[in-house]
Order: structure tokens, then sequence, then C-alpha cells
């Protein structure tokens, strides 16, 4: 094969490559971030400036919903860790064999139905007339229906839900690759179990945690089913606002403002992350 | 199960209800919303009145059932036209940007393969305003210029399929590229001494060692295109795929005939997730 032909394979190759990522990545985000810098002035006359931006750090609406978005997704990826890693380590560390792959499965198969089947069974169980609310009155534990549904509370049970794959497949992963006698050789060497936790596993797991909470963090602050639907009208998400812009005020300029503010926001905090842990991002999402 | 280390029973207990607890959790909402299928009350919630079938099969109003309920089964048809376009689109870029990934070296590959996984970190709903946004500012722009209408480029079934396109092709790389980093490269040299041109040999050897990981990635993007809601609820024009139908029922409240529906949902991607469990291996 002479160079020009595999040249122009390559070339060829990466035709697909720059279409996809240059027509539907890159200039829609520079158009969406040019659609963000101009202001509505007049009937069909925009200006360009800030002040997109500028309506949102003066107006406490705006930025109180933003921060409350950061502030309850991390709130809901720390909870997610937490939960789901117990059940990772358990299913690496201490089942084996056919139970072992069962349990892994049985924690993929709620995925595979969509978000929205999910946050749907959340709401019977959730709601006044729902199986909560019947379930605690036959008991005998309250009185009337109660209202579990449209409050932080549920949108957080929902984050977690429904990201809890997405923290424990990469767990799972991680902590597989660790070797058992490494465990033993702590234990053999008198260190308790919360120094093998924190000198060891934490360490060794971390490539997952790291990837795990970057995944959670990242679906839990671009949700717009879950608050909306748990949340209901107060749930003050941010994409809530985003959405609003754009399909019910029909104000794009702004819209694009918090779209890129949001991006921004994600951005920076996954970067934090992998600067923190020391890792990079093509290793930690390339798998 | 890592042995010699002893643990106090209570802990292994109480370890094992916690993970127990775990996938009554899991599992709770799933087993909820198909129950509700059966119960018969025009709402999907407490009491239970007793078992019926009408959600499925029932033909008056309103216990109109998903086989005779024509919005949703529309909705059904066009997401399932979205998802084969959005298969078909991902697993054959997919497919290009595996072979430029593992075979080949040239300057900015790390760069490319950087921006190749950015989809995956950007929230949908900002693919979503962006490619809606960009369009919206193309077909301004031929539209004054042409005088013609540029449908394709508004709200629609073009831009659903593209916005969904645009970020399970990631996917459909690193699965592609996963299996093609296995392939033994003697096996094409092989052909190729025996006379096989270049393109032959990928024919006929390679794209078959292949062809799992390519299947597998088109199941995985049929499911993602299914489920997807953020990209698509930007980009929905008047025909609207399931979960946007699903959606504006959920938020008007509905007869338990979504419950339905979710069920016979779970059961396709169920086959489905098997099937693709099954191409893997």
């Amino acid at each position: 094969m002479s160079k020009d032909g595999s040249r122009l394979g390559l070339i060829l190759l990466m035709a697909p490559l720059l279409l996809w990522l240059v027509t539907l990545i890159i200039l829609p985000h520079i158009g969406l971030f040019v659609v963000s810098l101009s202001e509505k002035v007049g009937v069909r006359t925009y200006e360009t400036g800030f002040g997109n931006y500028a309506v949102f750090f003066t107006e406490p609406l705006y930025w109180n919903t933003f921060a409350r978005t950061a502030y309850m997704s991390i709130m809901a990826t720390a909870l997610t860790l937490l939960i789901g890693f117990p059940v990772a380590y358990y299913i690496a560390k201490l089942t084996r064999g056919r139970s072992k792959t069962t349990l892994f499965l049985m924690c993929l198969i709620p995925f595979w139905v969509s978000e929205l089947v999910r946050t749907f069974g959340w709401m019977i169980l959730l709601r006044e007339t729902g199986v909560l609310s019947s379930f605690l009155q036959y008991l005998g534990v309250i009185n009337g229906p109660v209202e579990f549904l449209y409050n932080d509370f549920a949108i957080m049970t929902g984050l977690v839900y429904t990201s809890m794959l997405f923290m424990v497949v990469p767990l799972v992963t991680t902590l597989d690759s660790l070797d058992d006698s490494l465990i033993e050789a702590g234990y053999d060497l008198g260190a308790s179990s919360l120094s093998i936790l924190r000198e060891i596993i934490i360490p060794h797991a971390m490539p997952g945690i790291v990837s795990g909470c970057i995944v959670v963090f990242m679906l839990s602050l671009g949700n717009y089913l879950t608050p909306i639907l748990l949340g209901g009208k107060d749930s003050l998400w941010f994409t809530g606002l985003i959405y609003s812009q754009f399909i019910t005020r029909f104000n794009w300029e702004l819209g694009s403002a918090f779209g890129f503010l949001l991006l921004g926001l994600s951005s920076v905090i996954v970067f934090a992350a992998l600067k923190l842990t020391g890792q990079s991002l093509g290793k930690t999402m390339g798998r | 199960m890592i042995t010699g280390i002893p643990q106090s029973s209570t802990f292994k207990w109480t370890y094992r209800a916690y993970i127990t607890l775990f996938f009554i959790y899991l599992a709770l909402p799933l087993v909820t919303v198909c129950a509700f299928a059966f119960n018969d009350s025009v709402f999907p919630s407490m009491p239970w009145d007793g078992f019926t079938w009408d959600w499925f099969f029932g033909t008056e109003t309103p216990r109109i059932g998903v086989f005779h309920e024509r919005p949703i089964l529309r909705s059904i048809v066009t997401s399932g036209f979205v998802a084969f376009w959005v298969a078909s689109l991902s697993v054959l870029v997919g497919t290009c940007n595996a072979f430029l990934f593992v075979r080949h070296d040239f300057p900015g590959k790390s760069f490319l393969y950087i921006l190749m996984l950015l989809p995956l970190i950007i929230p949908g709903i900002i693919l979503g305003i962006s490619i809606l946004v960009f369009s919206s500012a193309i077909a301004n722009r031929l539209e004054d210029a042409t005088g013609l209408w540029f449908d394709g480029l508004r709200p629609g079934l073009i831009l659903v399929i593209l916005g969904q396109f645009s970020f399970i092709t990631t996917f459909a790389t690193l699965v592609i590229s996963a299996r093609l980093q296995k392939f033994d490269p003697s096996l094409e040299e092989a052909a190729l001494n025996l006379g096989a041109s270049k393109w032959g040999a990928i024919r006929s050897i390679t794209l078959p060692f292949l062809f799992p990981a390519m299947a597998a990635a088109a199941v995985v993007a049929v499911l993602m295109s299914f489920e997807n809601f953020n990209t698509t609820l930007m980009l929905v024009g008047s025909d609207a795929p399931l979960t946007v139908t699903m959606f504006d029922r959920l938020k008007l409240g509905s007869t338990p005939v979504l419950n339905a529906v979710s069920l016979l949902l779970m059961l396709a991607s169920a086959a489905l997730g098997l099937l693709s469990l099954v191409l893997r291996r």
C-alpha cells in the first residue's frame, strides 16, 4: 500500500468523525455562546454584550436556583457513593461465580427501562394516594393520607435511584481488579478494618470513584425529568429554567446564557475533580 | 470470597440485610409500575380495586388499553423510526472512528479522542439547545437568502435524530473500539499474504470479527434512543416520540394505560438487553 493511499484512507476515515464533531458539537456550542451574548434591544434588533449574564447575577431567583441545583447535585452524588460503595464491595469481593453475575445483572436491570418509567414508579409510591402513604396508614403510623411527593426528599430519592447504576458499575470494575491478598496482608499485619478501607481499598478504587462521581454529578445537574416530576412546580431546578426560557418564554438569548452557565459549572466541577484526584478524562471516561 | 478474615456474624448479617434492602429499593418502583398496570381503577394509585386487563385491551373510554390507544401507538412508531436511524448512523460512524483510533496514528490524535469523549460530559439538555439554536440560525440565514423553507432544520424528527446521534455515537465508538483492540492483526496480514486486497481483507476478516460489537452497539443505541428525554425534549416538533408523549400525559395525570405501556417497554428492553449481553460474549 502506497503512502498516498494510506493518507487518503486516513482522511476518509477521519471525515465522519470530523463531520460529527464539528457540525453537531463544536459549531452548535459556538453558536450557543454567540446567541448568549446578544441582547434584545428592540423588535429584531440585537446588541452584543454580557447583558444576559448580568440578568442572571442580578436576579436572585436565577442564581439561587443555580446554586441550589449545584448543591443538590453534589449531595445526590455523595449519597449515591455512600449507598453504592458497600453494594459494589459486596458484589466485587464477597460473592463469587454465579451469584456474583446474578447480583451484578440485578443491579443493571432497572436501567434497561427509561428514566421516565422509573420516575413514574416513584410518583406512584410517594404520592398522597400512593403506596407508601397507604401502607403507613395501614400500619397505623399516620392517620390521614400524607403527600411524600413534591419536596426535596422526593427529588433526592429519584436522583440517587436514577444514577445508581453509573456509580455501582465503575466501582465494581475497579474493586474487582484489587487483589484479595493485599487486603489479607493488611489484616495479617494487624490493621483494623477501617484503616484497610482507608489505606488499601479506597486508594485502589479511586479511578472508579472519580468516574462514577463525575457521571452521577453530570446526570443530576443536567436532569430535567426527575426534579420536575418529583419536585413539582417549585422544584427550582436549573434545567427547568432553561426549558422555560426556550420553550415557554421564547427568550433564547437568556436561555442560551443559562445553558452556557450550566455547561461551565459542570466542566469546572468535572475538571476540579479530575485534577484533585490526579485522573485524566480519557482514563476515567474512555472505558 | 476473601477467606481468612474473621468477621463477626452480626456484621455479616447487617451487611446482608443492607444488600437485601438495596435490591428492594432498586426493584420497588418497577414492581409498582407493573402491578398498577392491572389495577381496576382509572388512576394509577391506591386503593387496589381488583385485577383487570383493560389497560392493555380495553376499547371504551375512559378504559382504553394500549393496543387501542392511537396517539401512543403512533408515538411508539415514531420512536422506532428515530431509533433505527440513530442506531444505523452511530454504528456506521462509530466503526469508522474505531478504525481511526485503534489503527492509525496521526498528529492531534489524543486531542481528537478527548473531543470524541466530550458528548459524554455535556448535559443532554445543553446538547439539545445548542443544536436547536445552531440549526435555527442556519435555517434563518438560508430562508432569508433563498426564500425557500427549510423545515428539516426546524424542530422535528431530523433534529431529534441528529441530537441523539450526537452523543450515542460516542458510546458506539467505545464499544466497537474495545473489540477492535482485541483483534489479532496477523489474521488480516495472512489474508493480505494470500492475495486479498486491503479492503477485501477488512471485509472478509475484520468486519465479521467486529460484528458482535457492532450489533451490541446498535442494541445499546436503540435502547438509549428510546429512553432519551432531555435532548429530545428540546428538539421535538409535532411528531412526539414515546417518552415525550408519556411525559405530557404524566404531567396532566393519566389512567394506568401508562403503566401498561411501561410494562411493555420493560419487557422489550429486557429482551434487547439480554440480546446485547449474548452478542457481547
